[in-house]
């Protein structure tokens, strides 16, 4: 069996994802997502996840939309020694080769009157970048959690 | 001879920690003289000061419901903390007050705090008074104008209070405290710690 015209095959693909892959959503992976369920009575809930961007450039989250509620921001938290300020952004960075964490108590996606939501329902986000290219993430709804243990750490990539 | 010096070195470190006061994961304030006491009106409609908890640990965290992050977070941490308490958890009674009165009425208190714990109680107070315990427990607490007309959110001092059960203001926990470090201290309180 030759082996050359396979091989030929799979460069080819690779190259062509290659060039594909050319905008900052291909490079950006998005691990963990998931929406919080929100409690009876509230009006506001938020979509956590992990960013990671495994390109050679820096990529920037500029903005995030979703159908699942009426509007949808980009937030920071700021602790104030003590106290918690919540600030709308206008764009979220992720270091070319770090990650940036989307969690409580740090940046999250703030979803203002979002639909009825069960636990295990499954939102659809789309998340546009600084570039003009944009993903779209299935982010499974669960149950409020406690913070982590590593909470008030924030983005890895910037702990240099 | 010199096991007599090492059992005497270890009974002396044993003894010498007797004296010592409790040590607690969250900040220790006993003997703090304010936050001493509150008068505010349940989710259920029923008139609230702490001394209706006395032989209860009470924690008391100040907060509102369309806070997308900080206070669910919190109750949650407090949920899982009941949870670890096990049969101790029937001896602490935990408090989510509204910094927000004019949007959370309390018959939106009584669906949104319980539902992380039944045993859980939200506190509301008219904007007056809600001011004024605020003020009580060092708890600031300002309205941010959000990005849609008449929208807001509120930056609000994020830690929860501890009172052990003889009603004392003991601990402040810090935001994003894990619930097994919650618990510990909790049971040292309910020790008489």
């Amino acid at each position: 069996m030759n082996l050359a015209p396979r091989l030929c095959f799979a460069l080819l693909m690779t190259a062509s994802a290659a060039a594909f892959a050319a905008g900052t959503a291909d490079s950006v992976q998005v691990v963990d997502p998931y929406v919080r369920l929100i409690p009876p009575g509230a009006k506001a809930t938020a979509a956590f996840m992990t960013l990671k961007n495994n390109g050679n450039a820096d990529a920037t989250l500029v903005k995030a939309e979703s159908a699942a509620a009426k509007s949808v921001e980009l937030h920071s938290h700021v602790d104030k020694g003590g106290v918690m300020e919540m600030r709308q952004v206008s764009a979220i960075d992720i270091k070319a080769k770090g990650e940036t964490a989307l969690q409580p108590g740090s940046y999250h996606i703030m979803m203002i009157d979002p639909v009825a939501m069960k636990e295990g329902d499954k939102v659809t986000l789309t998340l546009r970048f600084a570039d003009g290219s944009s993903k779209q993430v299935e982010a499974p709804v669960k149950k409020p959690q406690a913070a982590s243990m590593s909470m008030p750490m924030m983005d890895h990539s910037q702990m240099h | 001879m010199k096991f007599l010096a090492l059992a005497l070195a270890v009974l002396a470190m044993i003894l010498s920690s007797c004296g010592e006061p409790a040590k607690f994961n969250a900040t220790d304030i006993t003997g703090a003289d304010w936050g001493k006491d509150f008068a505010l009106i349940d989710h259920n409609g029923k008139p609230r000061r702490l001394a209706d908890f006395k032989g209860k640990a009470v924690v008391l965290f100040f907060g509102y419901t369309q806070c997308p992050d900080v206070c669910p977070t919190t109750l949650a941490a407090m949920r899982d903390t009941m949870r670890l308490l096990g049969a101790d958890a029937a001896r602490v009674q935990v408090l989510f007050a509204t910094l927000d009165p004019s949007r959370d009425t309390p018959h939106l208190l009584a669906q949104y705090v319980p539902w992380f714990d039944p045993s859980f109680l939200g506190l509301w107070g008219d904007e007056q008074t809600i001011a004024a315990t605020a003020r009580d427990f060092k708890v600031y607490y300002a309205k941010q104008p959000g990005a849609e007309p008449g929208s807001y959110s509120i930056d609000h001092t994020a830690a929860s209070y501890v009172f052990d059960p003889q009603g004392r203001l003991r601990l402040t926990i810090r935001h994003g405290e894990a619930p097994e470090r919650i618990a510990a201290d909790l049971r040292q309180l309910l020790a008489g710690k």
